[in-house]
């Protein structure tokens, strides 16, 4: 994707008081792209939608939207809008008279405003629900209309802070690939802060994940999860196994990694992270799917180690198994999708793992 | 059940004995303004309208009750206005010595009002002021501040503060934001606050009495036609008046609120209140 930048930030930094919520924030967001700020509670994802939404002033630094530096211009004059945590449906008004709120500022008839508010209430699927009045609505329809009252004012950028937190997990789940439809269909740029990582892999085209108010790794959903920079960014997205490791050698063509829970690889090129210095690795990661359990003599893998199962969780599809590896302390997690005719194995049992080099994660 | 009491139920006749002590004198007041007597006792001798007829002759009386109008609006407006404007930075700001500030503003709650309308007239009086129906409403507003401020701050504080973000987000003004969002959702409190301090206003004596100049309040004039007997039954009669008009703008306030909560979807009974 080539797209223009929409949102330029620049050393972004915010300390209310002692606390810095937020330091050297450096992020471009481009136009019509699904961005999300994912990171854990208090790492100052809603402080950094919220400087860029006009409601904080930055402490340091600088924020641009559409080429233009947005230094001392208020909430009302930007091209964004919110999506609250809490909605913030105007309870005093009906659902129309909160879809087209925004719009009685802008010299629109009676008549336009009812035709604006009616086919954005279309948009989000609650065509008829202009006259309901604002507490006869469930979540899933407010948080609609908090969507429909940002989309008809016709922004550059929509923001949400965590607008599916408050939802039960269906509804939640059904939202997401909704949310994502919608974006997708109106091409608009969306940023959404959540702490759900796969909420985030699920909706984004790109993922900036944060801790004590700094951006650790921006990326892709795919390379974040495949390709974590850190220890601590890769246990946040997903599940990663982490055992010791040392690097043994180093050629053109990779890295020779000695794992004494699993045996000795090489890693391709391909698969080093840039600046990595590899003297310096002490764990590497691999993935709970990225190991098998080989149950039937015949079946083989790259390489090969021993364990044995300690405890295992059955999922229905899947099922995950605790392995401690032969002769090690080291334990990992493996995931096995259940097939017809194979019994899902006991703690106790001693199993062969399988791995492959090209599935080991590498970080300092 | 029957068998569990034992004599008369004490907290019943409590109740009923509190009930009478507090109502039974106001009730004595519409029972008397229809008497056809000059005495105002017991027995009751007959039925008549004719202390009304002499209200509405009386020319004084209705300066005095124009005068009791000009301040009480002109108060509660102001105290209204000043306690909405004290109690919505409560609510959102944090700023150097808030709490000694507040309780200053709150003091007035607790003051004797003698000392506060004695104080009042020596400054005035120190300024060269002369005294006029605004020297009362100022001290009017000085006691009805606190009580507006304690009203309304219970409804600012229960507004949700992305509401008035959502709304400059949305475009908006401050100014529009205020009169499209805020007041809309603490007018229930903003009509409880009017009410409220219009009613502190209009029957406050000491205050006005001190610092009323040639035009007196209704509360002046009625203490100053109680030395004359014959004008007792008359007095009754504006009491009845003003009693049935209190009740009226109570059971209006009330209606009030309750139909904006219910156009909310909130229980009115929870939402608190003056019934
Ligand atoms: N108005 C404020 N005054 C003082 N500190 C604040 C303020 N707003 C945020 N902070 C602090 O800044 C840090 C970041 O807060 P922020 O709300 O951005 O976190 P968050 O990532 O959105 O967390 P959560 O997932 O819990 O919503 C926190 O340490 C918080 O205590
Ligand atoms: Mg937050």
């Amino acid at each position: 994707m080539t797209a223009r930048p929409i949102i330029e930030l620049r050393n972004l930094s915010k300390s209310f008081g002692a606390v810095q919520a937020l330091r050297g924030i450096d992020a471009t967001i481009r136009e019509g792209e699904f961005f999300s700020l994912l990171g854990p509670s208090g790492c100052g994802k809603t402080t950094l939608l919220r400087m860029i939404a006009g409601f904080e002033a930055p402490s340091g630094g600088s924020i641009v939207i559409d080429g233009k530096p947005m230094d001392g211009i208020p909430a009302n004059h930007r091209p964004t809008n919110m999506v609250f945590q809490s909605y913030a449906i105007f309870p005093h008004l009906s659902v129309a008279g909160n879809v087209g709120y925004g719009l009685k500022r802008k010299k629109l008839s009676r008549a336009e405003i009812a035709a604006e508010v009616e086919a954005a209430l279309e948009k989000v699927d609650l065509a008829g629900y202009g006259s309901r009045a604002a507490h006869e609505l469930s979540g899933g329809q407010r948080q609609r209309v908090a969507l429909a009252r940002a989309l008809v004012m016709r922004p550059k950028v929509v923001l949400l802070d965590e607008p599916l937190s408050a939802l039960d997990k269906k509804l939640r789940e059904q939202m997401q690939v909704e949310l994502r439809a919608l974006q997708q269909s109106l091409g608009i740029t969306f940023i959404l802060v959540t702490h759900d990582q796969e909420e985030a892999l699920i909706m984004s085209d790109r993922i900036a994940v944060m801790f004590d108010g700094q951006i650790a790794q921006m990326a892709s959903p795919e390379e974040l999860y495949r390709t974590p920079r850190t220890r601590r960014v890769a246990s946040f997205i997903g599940v990663m196994n982490f055992l010791p490791a040392r690097m043994k050698g180093e050629s053109p063509e990779g890295i020779e990694i000695d794992i004494p829970a699993l045996g000795s690889a090489r890693i391709p090129r391909d698969r080093v992270p840039e600046g990595l210095r590899p003297e310096r690795i002490e764990s590497i990661g691999i993935r709970p799917e990225m190991l098998t359990i080989l149950f039937d003599e015949a079946n083989s893998a790259e390489r090969e180690a021993e364990g044995q199962v300690v405890a295992n969780s059955y999922y229905g599809d899947m099922t995950y198994y605790d392995v401690r590896l032969a002769g090690q302390e080291a334990q990992v997690t493996i995931s096995m999708r259940n097939t017809a005719g194979r019994s899902v194995a006991r703690p106790g049992t001693t199993v062969r793992v399988g791995w492959g080099a090209e599935s080991v994660v590498l970080f300092d | 059940m029957a068998g569990a009491r034992r004599g008369p139920n004490w907290l019943l006749v409590y109740a009923v004995a509190y009930m009478v002590f507090l109502y039974a004198p106001v009730v004595l007041l519409p029972l008397f303004a229809f008497n056809d007597a000059t005495i105002v006792a017991f027995p009751l001798s007959g039925f008549t309208t004719k202390w009304f007829t002499v209200l509405w002759e009386t020319e004084a009386l209705h300066g005095a009750v124009r005068n009791s109008l000009i301040v009480a609006v002109s108060s509660a407006l102001i105290a209204t206005m000043l306690g909405a404007s004290a109690a919505r930075a409560m609510a959102r700001y944090r700023f150097p010595a808030k709490k000694g500030i507040v309780g200053f503003i709150m003091l007035p709650l607790v003051l004797p009002e003698i000392i506060v309308a004695v104080a009042l007239l020596v400054m005035l009086m120190q300024l060269g002021l002369s005294l006029s129906l605004w020297t009362v409403v100022a001290g009017h507003v000085l006691i009805c501040t606190p009580f507006a401020i304690a009203i309304l701050s219970s409804a600012f504080q229960g507004l949700d503060q992305s509401l008035e973000e959502a709304s400059l987000d949305l475009g908006e003004s401050r100014w529009g934001t205020f009169r499209r969002v805020t007041l809309p959702l603490v007018m229930p409190g903003v009509v409880s606050s009017l009410l409220i301090t219009f009613t502190i206003s209009l029957d406050e004596f000491i205050i006005a009495f001190f610092l009323t100049g040639t035009d007196v309040t209704l509360p002046v004039y009625i203490w100053s036609q109680l030395r004359f007997p014959s004008k007792l039954p008359s007095i009754m009669a504006l009491g009845a008046i003003l009693l049935a008009l209190s009740v009226l703008l109570l059971v209006l306030a009330e209606w009030f609120r309750r139909r904006a909560a219910a156009r909310q979807g909130k229980d009115a009974t929870a939402a608190g209140g003056l019934l």
